[in-house]
Parts: structure tokens; sequence; C-alpha cells
């Protein structure tokens, strides 16, 4: 009962405080804090309902629980992070990135390709890639390289879409005047339509972001070596280690959004001329 | 639109050869190896022929896949297990349903983040937030936790789908309900209009081709949430179930033809709300 009134108790703490910062004059400040305050509210929640209603460490450990196993399984949780994000994701996010914007610079050379290729893929990149992960697995081995190949295939085609449309992006009066001032083609490349294609390259990499972690995790549930996050979570499921699992989400969540934040801070001093990074 | 159709066609020619021509480069070690067991002479065309045709192939032809997926549709009865209609309607059924709770919860989230400043500040980070988590991976744990309290079959898969799905919506309706401008927010308030009035005129008809553009991507967002969401439930129904059966036993003619089907399914869906949107919008008369 105690454990329920502490949750009551935490919503209202949580919910008048954000109220009180959203009266208060918009600052960078308070901007920062309601969501901080909104999260910690959630997990106090959280830890309160579990243990008030009493349920199941099985089915939904508490949030100090996790904590808990976080702390004494950081060893397992290392290697698992070191198999799956380094060795899986990144490179297989660097591969892919790599090859689509090579490949999108070769397209933008020619009209007809870009006219084909441009719909196919838009097309192939709503399907339901992840799917191809069996096939790769089955073709690449356990290891990580078939982690990484399910990575290129998923970032390749956002990316390529993304690069394409960027390198579209400069107008035809810009182009006229690179043209006068004598610039080549790698001159005009370089110095008006990459720079110009930012904003697009940067989305089509965040969106790759999120894709390569879903892409090498899934992966290995259709096998891998006995390490690995996707691994962990699904054997710990078997075994009904649930806090495990929910530490594997912790890094997970983290990785992830590291991943993006520093994408987006990449993207914050390369586009800084972008109307979306003015303040 | 007709402009552009000679090309694609040419591009997705090239790709059916590249398939053709990978297959034999795939296939073609299996085909050595079991040509000098049995100490046959392969000729070129013999290989050719025999790399398109084999049981259990690395890649399999495309009219191996072809003749799979008609044998497995239309030549099957419905209700049989082995039919692929029956595992893409399982499928089917949970994609919707995971879309429809998404759509609602997202266009909920959405009103709620434009008109209450506290959800805004509060809320909206943590939308995006979610996103940057790999929500895919929980699939399996949420699965097994729902089938643990008992709630089982559809309404889990959905869920995965529904997380999935409502956060384009969200973001778009939240761009599309503040689309309208302050001169247009002005004229509703000069005529004296009601919050609820200026809604439903102004705001709501305002971000609808924001939500289409939105629902086209979680409708796709969806498909995958409920594909992914089967593999975990052992092998039972579903084009995901189908996916890790072939996988389990290397029937990789079964899986390929699992993927097309799952790409058939998501290019109607997607098609489907681009034709609603069409027409909706016309009548509108916004585009």
């Amino acid at each position: 009962m105690a454990w329920l009134v502490f949750a009551v108790a935490a919503w209202i703490a949580g919910y008048s405080f954000n109220v009180w910062l959203s009266r208060r004059p918009p600052s960078r400040w308070a901007s920062l804090a309601a969501p901080i305050v909104f999260g910690i509210t959630l997990i106090a929640v959280w830890e309160g309902v579990v243990r008030g209603f009493e349920i199941n460490q099985v089915l939904l450990p508490a949030p100090t629980v996790i904590a808990a196993r976080f702390v004494t399984s950081t060893e397992i949780l290392w290697v698992d992070f070191v198999q799956t994000v380094f060795k899986g994701a990144l490179s297989g996010y660097i591969i892919g990135c790599g090859a689509a914007f090579l490949i999108a610079i070769a397209v933008d050379r020619f009209p007809f390709l870009q006219r084909g290729l441009l719909p196919v893929g838009n097309f192939v990149a709503a399907l339901p890639v992840i799917g191809m992960a069996p096939i790769l697995v089955m073709w690449f081995g356990f290891d990580w390289q078939s982690k990484a190949a399910v990575v290129v295939v998923m970032v390749f085609f956002p990316m390529l879409v993304n690069t394409v449309q960027g390198l579209q992006a400069s107008d035809s009066m810009q182009r006229d005047l690179m043209r006068t001032y004598g610039a080549g083609y790698w001159r005009t490349l370089a110095k008006l339509r990459l720079p110009a294609a930012m904003p697009f390259i940067f989305n089509g990499l965040k969106i790759g972001t999120t894709l390569a972690l879903i892409g090498a995790i899934v992966a290995e549930f259709f096998g891998s070596p006995v390490r690995g996050m996707g691994f962990r979570i699904s054997t710990s499921i078997g075994q009904l280690a649930l806090d495990l699992v929910w530490a594997e989400i912790v890094v997970a969540a983290i990785a992830g959004s590291a991943f993006y934040g520093l994408m987006a801070m990449v993207e914050r001093t390369v586009t800084f001329w972008h109307p979306s990074q003015r303040k | 639109m007709r402009q552009s159709f000679v090309p694609v066609l040419t591009v997705l020619t090239f790709l059916v050869v590249l398939w053709y021509a990978a297959a034999v480069w795939l296939n073609a070690p299996w085909a050595h190896d079991r040509a000098t067991r049995s100490g046959e002479v392969l000729t070129t065309q013999t290989l050719i022929a025999d790399t398109w045709s084999q049981d259990k192939p690395k890649l399999p032809a495309p009219h191996q896949v072809a003749t799979e997926i008609w044998q497995t549709t239309v030549e099957k009865n419905i209700t049989s297990k082995r039919s692929l209609v029956y595992h893409a309607w399982v499928t089917l059924s949970a994609t919707l349903l995971g879309f429809v709770l998404g759509t609602g919860l997202g266009v909920l989230l959405a009103i709620g983040i434009v008109y209450n400043r506290v959800m805004d500040m509060s809320v909206m980070p943590w939308v995006i937030a979610s996103q940057t988590i790999p929500i895919l991976a929980i699939a399996p744990m949420i699965i097994v936790v729902l089938n643990a309290v008992g709630v089982s079959g559809l309404l889990p898969k959905a869920m995965i789908s529904m997380y999935l799905s409502f956060f384009p919506v969200v973001v778009g309706m939240v761009k599309g309900l503040r689309s309208p401008d302050a001169m247009q927010l002005d004229q509703m308030r000069t005529w004296h209009a009601s919050a609820a009035q200026s809604f439903w005129k102004l705001r709501l008809p305002a971000s609808m081709p924001y939500l289409f553009t939105s629902l086209k991507i979680g409708m796709a967002a969806s498909l995958v949430g409920a594909i992914v969401g089967e593999l975990p439930t052992g092998a039972v129904a579903g084009l995901g179930a189908r996916l890790l059966a072939g996988s389990y036993y290397g029937q990789t003619i079964q899986i390929w033809s699992a993927l097309l089907v799952a790409a058939a399914l998501a290019a109607a869906l997607v098609g489907i709300i681009g034709i609603v949107q069409r027409v909706t919008l016309k009548r509108m008369g916004m585009s």
C-alpha cells in the first residue's frame, strides 16, 4: 500500500513540477529539465506500481532490480556490446552508408539511372528488409559478418534515396553560377552540391543509426555465437531472467540514443547554415 | 510517372538478370560437388540448368520462387497451414490491428501535445527518444510476458506494430496540426470560433496531407513489427513464422517466397493508403 501511495505521490509531484516549469518563461534550462523530470517520474511510478501490486519479478522487474543486475553483470554486457554494436552494427553501418553514398554520386551522373533507381529505392526502403536476416545469416555464417551484412542491406536504401535527393537540392541558378566561375564537375560537386546535400545525407545517416542497431540485434535471433545482445535477449527469455533482458535493453537504448546524438551533433557542426539549425 | 516507366523497367530487368547470374555463381559450388561425387562432368549448360533447379539452393532462381508462390497461394486450400494466403492473413490482421491502435494513439498524443504545453515540454522529447531504442529487440520479451499474463494470439503482435507505427503519426500530426499559420488562426478568432470549432474546421483539415504521409510510413513499420513479432512465438503461423521455419530447415525457396509475399503486402497496403490520400485530398480541394 505504501508503495502505491509512493507511486501516486511521485506522479503528482512530477506533474505539478512540470506544470510549474511550463508556466515560467521559456528557457533552455526548463526545456531540458521537463523531459528529465518526466522520465524520473515514470521510473518512480514503475517502481511503486511493481512493488505495490507485488507484480512477479519474472514478468516485470522493478527498476532497482534491473539497475542491480546491470551493475553486477557489466562484464557480460560489455562483451555483448562489443560483439553486437562495434563488430556488427558499426562495421555494417560504415560499409552500407559508404557504399550508398558512392553509388548515389555515380547514379547522379546519369539521369536515366536516377529516374529508374529512385522509385525502386523508395519502394525497397519501405519493405520489411529485416526479413533478409535469415538468408544473410545462412550465407555469411553465424559470426558478426552476417550481422554486418544485414545492417548493410538495411541502411543502404534510405541512405541512397536521401543522398540522391540531396544531390538535386542545389538549384539551377547556383549551378549556373558555378559554371560562370568555370568550375568543372568535380569542383561543383565538392564546393556546391555536396554541401547542399548535407542536410539530406545526415537525415539518411540518422535514420540509419537505429536501423543498424535493430538489424544487428534481430539478425542474432537467427543464429549467433554465444555472445551478443540479441543472443543474450533470446536465451535469457528462455531462462526467464528478465532482469538481464532489461539490462540489455538499457544498454541498447543508451547505445541507440548516443549513436543518434553523435550524428545529430556532427550534423549541427556540418550544416550550421541550414535554417533548421539556426536559433 | 509515365516518364519514369522505361527507366524503372530497365532497372528491374537488370535486377532479375543479376539475380539469375548470382544464383549460378552461388549455387555452382554445390553443383560441382555433387557432380564430382557422382563422377559426372558438367558442361556449362548442365551447370546452369542444375544451379537453377536445386532443392535447397543458396539462392533460388526467380522462377523457382515464383512457382513456389503460385503453388502455395493459388493451388493450396486457403485454410491449409501450408497456404501462404493463410500465413499472410495472420500477419495482415496483426498489422492492421496494430496500425489502427498506433494511429489512434498517435493522433491522441499529437492533439495532447499541440493543446497542452506541459505535454509538449515533457512528452515530445521522449516520443523522439523512444525511437532511438531498438524496439524490435524487445519484441520477443513483450510476446513472452503478455503470453504469461494470458494475453496471446493477435494482441501481443499488434502491440509491437502499434509501438512502431505511432511514432511517425505523432510527429506528422504535430507538424500538421501546427501547420495553420497565425493569420488563419486569427481569422478563426475574429469569427469567434470556439476551440472545438477551430480544431474541427481548421487544424484537422490542415493536417490531412501530413497525416497521410505519416500513415504510409506507419503502415510499413507496422508490417515489420508484425513480422518480427511472429519470430519468437515458436513458428506457429504468419509470414515471420515461415521465415523462421525456413531458416531452421534450410528451405531457402520458402524463405524467399515469404519475403516476396511480405514485400507485395507492404506495397499493396501503402498503395491503398496512397489511393485514399489522392481521393480524399482531391475532394477536400487540397491537391
